[in-house]
């Protein structure tokens, strides 16, 4: 979008132009003819619709990614604002929402699955077929030994109580209703969420 | 919230209590300035600080924290002596004129039945007198000394205003300014809305708040109505939604119950939650409560389910306990009882009270998953970070698990806000490394552990083999395959009542109304059917249009239940069907039919003339002025002290010690040893948010740590004064617990107030910072806050405990 | 009208620069304003954030010094800050009175009567003043020049920096991004015209709330400002943070224009000079292919075990 007139190009368009200034002419004003100092930024970005996952408001934000999805292009997230149709927000963002573009982009976050041994001081990269694999049986080594079919008053209970789990508030429907479905069906009673706290 | 974000500027009074919606829910709170702006509307705030809500207030009163119960018990009393209260609703939308049981009393700060061995109520006497078909007496007048009215009446007429005034610290002319505009709020054509969030919540009486705040929402008429209602600013983006899916100990999707172990037979379990009308004619939704249960079995089990194994009915767990809550569940960890514990976008060192115990729960289990998109103090609860978390790795042997997940920009699906609208998002990007959504984790995991089962046998199998994944790439089920089966579908042909077909077998359904108990139908939410229909995904929508400038945008996502913007609605007209005030209407009738501009919450074929309530979801149809058996610790609210207070008994019962605290609060020994004393911890502390940050989240976030970098406390002048601490001074703030050290932020925000002849100063802790990220280091708040909950949701005391102040 | 601004005339003042503008010839672009409601302003500090994002400013995390305030001033990576006071009113009552400070773009702008680089500073048709930096020379005279104590120079590039107005966002058709994030509706951005009646319509509504002395900050020392303040009590700007009552072009720049220009502007120059020379014997700098190739490699080393780092 802007108009850039190189140091190049500027010494093409010769001496007439230099003499506008006594100052320009030692070299100071090459670039003149910018209508906008800065690049627009947005220019050719895809634009994703989506919702700030923080607080409860629910504030619909625009994901603008470098790259427009072509097979080619790993699209790179590079800008967040709000969405102006949404009826609550209405373009507006709160200082955690206008900086979304930190979270998603944040040095903390986790890139392999990863493994703290028992007793050792640091964390270790595994695949995530054996992260999968050691969990599902530490679980039900667990669950084999402490599941609980009846209870001392003969009643059926069918729970499992020692492995326990809290689910992500932040996690969509799908994530949670698809994780439910699995907890239960393990047995599961220690289950929370953090409505609980 | 009963009402939702825009409707907020069609409110005449804003009170925000409980809750800091400027600072926590900044853009909502975009609709309180509107309804100043365009509605000539007020906004009242009551906090223990001058929050940055009350910095853009039309009135500040200052309140010692937990004692909202006496503020909100006392405006009871207000509005009944002085008459001031919307006797028209009330009579025909309450239970006002229900007639209690003669057993039924309340005593020394104690209702009848409390059993002090247990801590527990016997509710026996906690109901209305029924007659043989099992409907309540009822008195019209209002004047039995034994109805709902009459009693609430009398429990509450100890709440005058010196006593408020004594507990609550609050000066005698701020109550009742609050409490006068507050009840001109009772005028058919006003309303007033309650904006609250966790400073309610998380007090050991923290339901009772709650249901305070309604009971005055149902003396003013204001529920159902536009710019009324008790609106829970939810803390978290979809913690609304994971609550309608029932992501909680003792809960099922919707709002449905896991059975307890006494419930061993199949019909006991549905007939106690199928519960009848007590009130002749009345809908009493959950009536219809196999419907749902049952195509949830469907959804789950799929053919495995059926008529003949009472729907998989033993393949659901069993309640051994009232809840496995996260207290319970750490104080068993704690105990050295829990082997594994998986915390998916969950960081519980930093979020559960007493941090030090947490430590050494966690150090007991065998294995511990994180699911998380960032690093987390929890994933390292086991590595040194010097003063702020000082462990020896060696001595801990948990195993820990560090699973990387999309973040919500890489991933499709739907949140629900704290509106109920459940709105659908798009993935923008893609993750980082490896991460994976955490639906392929969770598939990952149990595909494995299925495997396991078919190939070695186990505990009780079937369940797991058994369970429903129909999923198109199983390792990986997809949003959309997702919501469609929370939404549900047909599995035969559904025909109504009179053999008309209504919805073909393999259909979406279009609303709950299509549920059958017979197997027929497969919903993995109840309420949430509607979402997904035959016409598509509803959750997608984006028509923002207003026409009747209410602003309800009936097109924009989708709401539950039905679309319905306004719970109860039918409670903004009159009981002949006109609207209460033509500015306040919402859905009306028009001599043939519901019109209106929202969804109308009750039956289509109700008619004024059948007189039904608008609460359908009660048994009596009606808003619930008297809990009946719902409430751990009485049907009325009552004012008791936090756990850790600051002054020596309850100013409401001083000789009564089985009444200083929440009887029926459950506490385990050695948290209650773990209880400070205001003569060792004289000063009342108060947890919170700040509006730069979230949670723990985002210090991770460059952009947010520069805004707060590090960890502060806020102290009043007077208290600074008394301590000799100037802004800016590092002090450590100690419990019974632990210690944090910070920054004083000195401020005139926070003043000393006198409670029951004693000065009391109130102290400042905002819940943020830890050992990691990218702001200043600090120790966890939750090192001090104790470990006790609500009596019935078991939300800890996280707003109201005790701490001591050093200068360092 | 706002998106018609796209051209490249529409620059009306050049520092160092006495040619006229060819938007002289023309004009009608409607000049734009950024109102900033105090009264309804909670501090959240969305609109820092924001602008922060935007610009691709991130700035040191901090310290707390016992105050809401953060960063506590500005500086060349913040562009704007929040000032916290609370204060005390006469029936004594509580205010928490929170200024947004930032570039207020004057329209008779210190910093460009000041600057002595031509072309550094130039102001636009719409009232936008910006900053260029590419001819900055990190001399400070328009630190000295800007009556609201703005601009701040760089350690690392020893050029200025201020707000810019979000310029680049304006150009095309959109609002400055703090104007945008604002939950509140705090901050309102558009026309010149528009602005002062809402700002008018937001005194009277606070006059009918109580605030007898509510009214506009658009000081008339400077010709009046295109970023306006809503204050509850406008008779007195200075419980906002040290507002400034009156504010001026400091007297420096006009000793500076008269007399010192042609001495600094011919020290300026000389160093100019020099650089000009190695310029048109040197050409501009470019890197060679080996170096290129040299400075991958290190980027791609630094990117590797970065990741390796990374959890």
């Amino acid at each position: 979008m802007t108009l850039r007139v190189s140091r190049r190009q500027f010494f093409k368009l010769g001496a007439a132009g230099m003499a506008t200034s006594s100052m320009a002419m030692m070299g100071f004003a090459p670039e003149p003819a910018v209508a906008s100092i800065r690049h627009f930024k947005l220019t050719g970005a895809k634009i994703t619709r989506s919702n700030c996952t923080y607080c409860s408001v629910g504030c619909g934000v625009l994901i603008y990614a470098r790259g427009d999805a072509a097979i080619n292009n790993v699209d790179d997230i590079y800008h967040v604002e709000g969405d102006p149709d949404h009826p609550v927000s209405r373009g507006s963002l709160c200082p955690k929402g206008a900086g979304l573009l930190d979270y998603i982009r944040s040095d903390s976050r986790l890139r392999y699955p990863q493994v703290r041994e028992a007793g050792s001081n640091q964390w270790q990269r595994i695949s995530w077929d054996e992260a999968f694999t050691r969990i599902a049986r530490h679980m039900k080594d667990d669950r084999d030994a402490n599941f609980v079919t009846q209870d001392d008053e003969g009643n059926t209970v069918n729970h499992w109580t020692t492995t326990g789990m809290l689910a992500a508030s932040a996690s969509t429907n799908e994530t949670a209703y698809c994780t439910h479905k699995i907890a239960r069906g393990l047995g599961m009673v220690a289950f929370d969420n953090q409505a609980r706290v | 919230m009963t009402n939702h974000w825009v409707d907020i500027r069609n409110a005449d009074l804003i009170i925000g209590m409980g809750g800091n919606p400027a600072e926590a829910h900044p853009v909502g709170f975009r609709w309180v300035m509107e309804a100043r702006e365009h509605n000539d509307a007020r906004l009242v705030v009551v906090d223990p600080r001058f929050t940055r809500t009350a910095a853009v207030a039309d009135y500040f009163a200052e309140i010692r924290t937990g004692t909202d119960i006496a503020f909100l018990g006392g405006l009871i009393h207000y509005l009944i002596e002085s008459g001031r209260f919307q006797r028209d609703y009330v009579l025909a939308y309450t239970d006002a004129s229900l007639i209690v049981r003669e057993e039924f009393g309340f005593e020394d700060g104690l209702f009848t039945g409390y059993d002090a061995d247990s801590g527990e109520y016997e509710m026996e006497s906690w109901q209305y007198e029924y007659d043989d078909e099992g409907h309540a007496l009822r008195d019209e007048t209002l004047e039995h000394p034994r109805c709902v009215f009459q009693l609430m009446r009398q429990h509450f007429s100890r709440y005058t205003l010196d006593v408020v005034s004594s507990v609550c610290g609050t000066p005698r002319d701020k109550i009742q300014h609050v409490w006068d505009m507050a009840a001109e709020t009772a005028a058919p054509d006003k309303t007033m809305t309650f904006l609250y969030a966790l400073g309610w919540t998380q007090h050991s009486i923290g339901s009772q708040i709650i249901r305070t705040a309604a009971m005055v929402q149902l003396l003013l008429g204001n529920m159902g109505m536009r710019g009324g209602g008790v609106n829970a600013l939810r803390g978290h983006s979809n913690i609304q939604g994971l609550t309608d899916l029932g992501l909680l100990s003792d809960q099922l999707p919707g709002y449905l119950t896991l059975p307890d172990a006494d419930e061993q037979e199949y019909e006991d379990f549905i007939l106690e939650r199928a519960r009848p009308p007590l009130v002749p004619g009345e809908v009493s939704y959950w009536r219809y409560y196999e419907r749902f249960h049952v195509s949830l079995m469907k959804a789950w089990y799929g053919d495995a389910a059926s008529e003949d194994n009472d729907w998989c009915y033993d393949w659901l767990p069993k309640m051994g306990e009232d809840l496995y809550d996260i207290l319970h569940t750490f104080e068993r960890m704690h105990q050295g009882e829990i082997t594994g514990y998986l915390c998916q976008g969950f960081n519980p060192l930093a979020a559960f009270p007493h941090k030090a115990k947490v430590t050494e729960a966690l150090s007991r289990l065998k294995f511990l998953v994180v699911i998380d998109p960032l690093r987390t103090e929890t994933a390292e609860f086991w590595m040194n970070h010097g003063e702020y978390h000082d462990v020896d790795p060696a001595a801990i042997d948990t195993e820990v698990f560090r699973l990387p997940t999309t973040a919500f920009a890489e991933e499709d699906g739907t949140i629900v806000n704290s509106s109920r609208w459940l709105q659908w998002f798009w993935q923008a990007g893609p993750p980082p490394g490896e991460a994976k959504p955490d639906t392929a984790i969770l598939a990952g995991i149990f595909l494995r552990l299925q495997r396991l089962y078919q190939e070695e046998g186990g505990a009780f199998p079937d369940p797991i083999l058994n369970l429903h994944w129909p999923y198109r790439r199983p390792e990986e089920p997809t949003p959309e395959e997702l919501a469609r089966e929370y939404n549900g579908w047909a599995l035969e042909d559904v025909f109504d009542e009179n053999r008309n077909l209504v919805v073909r077998a393999g259909e979406q359904l279009e609303d709950f109304g299509f549920l059958r108990a017979d197997g027929s139908t497969a919903c993995g939410c109840w309420i949430f059917a509607g979402c997904w229909t035959e016409a598509g995904n509803q959750m997608i929508r984006r028509d923002n249009s207003d026409p009747y400038g209410t602003g309800q945008t009936l097109g924009w996502a989708w709401s539950w239940p039905g679309n319905r913007r306004i719970l109860y609605n039918r409670a903004s007209a009159r009981p002949d069907g006109t609207p209460w005030a033509a500015t306040k209407a919402v859905v009306w009738w028009d001599g043939e039919r519901w019109v209106g501009n929202d969804v109308p919450d009750f039956p289509e074929d109700s008619t004024p003339g059948m007189t039904q309530g608008p609460f359908l979801m009660n048994q009596t149809g009606r808003g619930q002025l008297f809990a009946r058996d719902r409430m751990n610790e009485g049907p009325f609210p009552e004012h008791y002290e936090p756990f850790e207070t600051p002054i020596a008994s309850n100013p409401l019962h001083p000789d009564s010690p089985l009444a200083k605290n929440n009887p029926a609060a459950r506490v385990f020994p050695q948290d209650r040893e773990n209880f400070g004393t205001f003569e060792e911890f004289p000063h009342a502390a108060t947890s919170y948010r700040l509006t730069e940050h979230f949670h723990y989240w985002t210090m991770h976030n460059r952009l947010n740590a520069i805004t707060q970098p590090e960890k502060f406390v806020e102290i009043g002048e007077a208290l600074a004064r008394e301590l000799g601490i100037e802004k800016g001074d590092r002090v450590r703030v100690s419990s019974k617990r632990g210690h944090i050290d910070a920054v004083a932020v000195v401020t005139k925000r926070i003043r000393s107030l006198q409670v029951a002849g004693h000065t009391v100063h109130q102290v400042g802790i905002p819940l943020h910072w830890g050992f990691l990220g990218e702001t200043r280091k600090a120790h966890l708040t939750n090192t001090l806050t104790p470990s006790v909950g609500d009596a019935n949701t078991q939300t800890p005391e996280y707003k109201s405990f005790l701490v001591r102040v050093d200068k360092l | 009208m706002r998106g018609e601004q796209v051209n490249l005339q529409n620059i009306i003042a050049r520092s160092a620069t006495t040619v006229p503008s060819p938007q002289e010839r023309t004009g009608g672009v409607d000049p734009v304003t950024k109102l900033i409601d105090v009264s309804r302003c909670i501090g959240c500090k969305a609109c820092q954030v924001a602008c922060a994002e935007w610009n691709d400013l991130r700035d040191e995390v901090g310290d707390n010094v016992g105050i809401y305030d953060n960063p506590l001033d500005l500086t060349p990576n913040t562009w704007q800050v929040m000032r916290f006071n609370e204060y005390e009113n006469e029936r004594g009552n509580l205010e928490w009175l929170i200024r947004k400070d930032n570039c207020m773009h004057c329209a008779e702008p210190g910093c460009l009567e000041a600057c002595p680089a031509p072309g550094a500073i130039v102001q636009y048709a719409n009232g936008i003043v910006d900053f260029n930096s590419e001819h900055c020379i990190g001399c400070g005279y328009c630190v000295t020049g800007c009556p609201f104590d703005v601009p701040r120079i760089s350690e690392v590039d020893g050029k200025s920096y201020k707000c810019t107005l979000c310029s680049d966002r304006v150009f095309h058709g959109l609002e400055p991004a703090c104007v945008k994030s604002c939950p509140t509706g705090s901050i309102m951005f558009g026309t010149r015209d528009d602005m002062l009646d809402l700002a008018e319509t937001r005194s009277d509504f606070l006059r009918s709330r109580g605030y007898d002395n509510a009214g506009i900050y658009n000081p008339e020392g400077v010709d009046g400002t295109h970023v306006i303040y809503v204050l509850q009590h406008a008779d007195k700007p200075q419980i906002y943070n040290d507002l400034p009552e009156d504010p001026r072009i400091s007297p420096m720049v006009s000793a500076w224009k008269g007399v010192g220009k042609p001495l600094a502007s011919a020290a300026i120059g000389l160093a100019a000079l020099t650089g000009f020379f190695h310029y048109v014997t040197a050409g501009p700098k470019e890197h060679g292919e080996e170096d290129e190739q040299a400075v991958r490699e290190d980027e791609e080393r630094e990117a590797r075990e970065e990741r390796e780092e990374r959890p």
